[in-house]
């Protein structure tokens, strides 16, 4: 296997892992907005708290990673995407900024205030909203060259219908991702109410969720055949990843066996992901750059394993002890250790 | 008419974030250290002051740390969005530390988290305390590999240009460039030193405020030993690297110094103003300082700004940022020596009202000291991005609309800032000191 290839996974995989868990994140910040204008606050309240306060910090740093790592392995793709991405990026960058640190200064500073609940919710869903731009103008078509250089049309973006559909994708999937993790650690925390409430909204999500991806592989039949000849040609991870969507639903459905819910959405979605990326390959950005054109000397792409290898191998200890200690702690979920101990 | 020029809007941008950003991040590098050594001066002591400084300092960190994590996230997203052309070719060469540095920084951020929600869960202080070594370490080591980024924009090494092509990369070479080990001394010691200070001077302002508790009392005097200690640091450590920029950056040393003819004997001059005829007048010379200051050797040569193309040279307001910089960094070491002395001999004046104003501003001046540094540096450097291969308008964006992120960047700045000034000033005023001494004796009591 090439260093392209084996960089493009790594940055793929922390790229999903993002995904992940800042939907977990986006998505709790909206229900429990959501929560203060429906009167369930009481019900939603606690149980988001306690999974949110001791992870914030660590969920930007997956898409940090995600992003000095595409400079590192692929400096080509920093001259193009940093050039066209100016305005979209910079405003994800406002967005993030402006959540991040307003949840730091309520969370250990001042007390809550409605407004600054509301404005947090929002822009958990315009943050993946304006994020997923990226993934849009990567199929093509919305990029001109101009005396060498790549310049991004605007008009066009916004008028396209696949800029929408992959925006609502981006803003439900995010709904149904977080819903259905909540639903399962309000079951290890035993909190039924708020249980009751978030398997309904992620029943609720899951059907948008499938209907927006289906409709995205419709709408790149027009717009970049040859992406789209190459999803069918491996459309059977598709199906797989439709099948655990199945195994999600049904089991959220039938009121069992959450936990198990959750790691089946983890696999639709990582199917999904991985699937996309691979009949992406090897573009970057149709039709400009591929990962080859892209990629930097052997030996940065050796360096850069190396020293991801072993970054991995100091993190994992430590990302394994704060789940033990804070996400999968029983009593600390359920709220019976370290109460306020900062 | 206004032109749309995206070099000039690129170069403003980035250096408003940074300025922005260097705040939070020098205080994030020093504070942990800081924490540190009163959680276990408290242990060691079994003093429930210096345990209650480091529990404060914590709960005001995480709010810097918050405005650090965003707008460091902003300074990395604009090297590409601001700098593609740069960010091509450095990022062949000089992209490891800067993956190396987001290891850190998670490091850094996961005990963090952990440390914040567990001061109560350990029986024994010490355990607790061992989960601070590592968020000091992260923090530390996050400023060492960014700094490794920039000093190879000043020297840069470990590669050939042949043909316009990169060949021979060896990024081990590339972070540990010429420039490397002073600057990272230098960011190093000038952060736990900016830290102290700006600690040492919350507490002076309590004193001042006339709140004569002794937790104050400690606190001030613990900050302003460390801040000795590291300002003593830093005057040696800038003294290195006086000498590494007359090696290797003679033009940056020559106009921080408005030294144009190359001479040896050479005076270093301090302030001043250049007339009309490019003559230093008014400026407060010191002799054979500069020789001493490049080459040990109050006799050596040193090379005159005058060498350069006119095309090569770095702007001269250069001289106003370094003169600063250095007046502020000795005035520390002196009024924190002063200090630390008049409190070992009993002198009263270190308990006046006036001196307790200087030490209040010592945190301030501070953060000036680590401007001016930094403005020093950026300036300095030009015309060149990277140092004899890339000038700074050759990387910048070919984007439209720099402009208008420059506005919204303003903006977000300006509120961080307010933000996160009225949510700290709130925090501990709404729970002083005082109170939650008293709080701690009640659970004792209880026990």
């Amino acid at each position: 296997m090439d260093l392209a290839i084996v960089g493009i996974s790594v940055l793929w995989l922390f790229l999903f892992g993002y995904i992940i868990i800042a939907s977990i994140d986006f998505g709790a910040g909206f229900f429990s907005a959501y929560s203060e204008l429906a009167n369930t606050k009481h019900i939603l309240h606690h149980i988001i708290q306690r999974y949110l306060s001791p992870v914030w910090e660590v969920t930007n740093v997956f898409l940090v990673f995600f992003f000095v790592g595409m400079v590192g392995f692929f400096p080509s793709a920093a001259f193009y995407y940093g050039t066209i991405l100016l305005v979209p990026v910079s405003i994800s960058n406002v967005l993030l900024a402006i959540r991040g640190s307003y949840y730091a200064f309520q969370t250990y500073g001042v007390k809550d205030s409605k407004i600054y609940t509301f404005l947090y919710g929002v822009a958990g869903l315009l943050i993946p909203a304006s994020l997923s731009i990226v993934l849009t103008i990567s199929e093509g078509g919305f990029v001109e060259m101009v005396d060498g250089n790549p310049v991004l049309l605007y008009e066009k973006l916004f008028f396209s219908p696949l800029t929408w559909s992959i925006v609502i994708l981006s803003v439900v999937s995010v709904l149904y991702i977080s819903a259905t993790f909540l639903t399962a650690y309000a079951d290890i925390a035993k909190d039924f109410d708020a249980r009751r409430l978030l398997r309904k909204y992620a029943l609720a999500w899951s059907g948008p969720t499938i209907l927006s991806a289906t409709l995205i592989i419709w709408q790149l039949r027009q717009h970049n055949f040859s992406h789209f000849e190459k999803i069918m040609d491996i459309w059977w991870i598709f199906a797989l990843s439709g099948v655990f969507f199945v195994i999600t639903v049904a089991l959220l459905w039938m009121k069992k066996y959450y936990s198990l819910a959750f790691w089946s959405l983890i696999i639709q979605f990582s199917l999904a992901f991985f699937g996309y990326g691979i009949s992406h390959y090897p573009y970057l950005l149709y039709p400009y750059l591929t990962i080859y054109d892209g990629f930097t000397n052997d030996a940065m792409a050796t360096a850069l394993i190396i020293a991801f290898i072993a970054g991995f191998a100091l993190l994992i200890p430590s990302i394994w002890l704060l789940a033990r200690l804070f996400l999968f702690n029983k009593s600390y979920v359920r709220g019976e250790k370290g109460k306020g101990g900062y | 008419m206004w032109e749309y020029d995206p070099v000039m809007f690129s170069r403003t941008l980035t250096g408003l974030t940074l300025a922005f950003h260097i705040i939070y991040a020098t205080i994030g590098v020093g504070i942990p250290l800081m924490i540190a050594i009163a959680q276990w001066i408290g242990i060691k002591k079994n003093d429930e002051h210096y345990i209650l400084l480091a529990r404060r300092w914590t709960r005001g960190f995480v709010i810097t740390v918050a405005v650090g994590v965003v707008t460091g996230t902003a300074i990395g997203l604009q090297l590409s969005l601001l700098w593609p052309n740069f960010m091509e070719l450095a990022g062949h060469v000089i992209s490891l530390p800067l993956f190396m540095e987001t290891f850190a920084f998670f490091f850094e951020a996961i005990f963090l988290g952990i440390y914040l929600y567990t001061w109560d869960r350990f029986e024994n202080q010490k355990k607790h305390m061992l989960l601070l070594i590592p968020v000091a370490i992260g923090a530390s080591f996050s400023a060492f590999f960014i700094t490794m980024v920039n000093a190879f924009m000043n020297t840069p090494e470990g590669f050939d240009i042949v043909n316009g092509a990169l060949v021979n990369v060896d990024p081990i070479a590339a972070m540990f460039n010429p420039a490397t080990p002073t600057k990272v001394a230098h960011v190093l010691t000038t952060a736990y030193m900016t830290s102290a200070f700006v600690l040492g001077s919350i507490a002076a302002f309590h004193l001042f405020r006339g709140r004569n508790h002794v937790y104050h009392k400690k606190s001030l005097y613990l900050m302003m030993k460390v801040g000795l200690i590291f300002s003593i640091a830093t005057v040696i450590v800038g003294d290195f690297s006086g000498k590494f920029l007359a090696e290797y950056q003679p033009e940056k040393l020559a106009a921080a110094e408005w030294h144009f003819e190359t001479e040896e004997k050479a005076p270093l001059m301090m302030f001043g103003w250049i007339d009309d005829n490019g003559e230093v007048q008014g400026a407060i010379e010191i002799p054979y300082a500069l020789s001493i200051l490049a080459h040990s050797d109050p006799t050596a040569e040193v090379t005159g700004l005058n060498e350069f193309p006119e095309d090569e040279r770095p702007p001269l307001i250069v001289h106003y940022f370094f003169d600063l910089m250095v007046s502020i960094g000795i005035f520390l070491t002196l009024i924190s020596l002063f200090y630390w002395f008049g409190i070992g001999r009993g002198w009263k004046i270190v308990e006046k009202k006036f001196f307790n104003f200087l030490l209040v501003l010592s945190g301030p001046l501070a953060i000036v000291a680590i401007e001016m540094g930094w403005f020093y540096a950026e300036f300095g450097r030009q015309p060149w991005i990277l140092r004899g291969f890339m000038k700074t308008p050759e990387g910048a964006t070919s984007a439209a609309y720099v402009d208008t992120m420059l506005f919204l960047f303003v903006g977000l700045y300006a509120v961080l800032g307010t933000a996160s000034a009225i949510v700290l000033t709130k925090m501990f005023k709404n729970n002083p000191v005082e109170k939650e001494l008293e709080e701690h004796a009640l659970e004792r009591g209880d026990r």
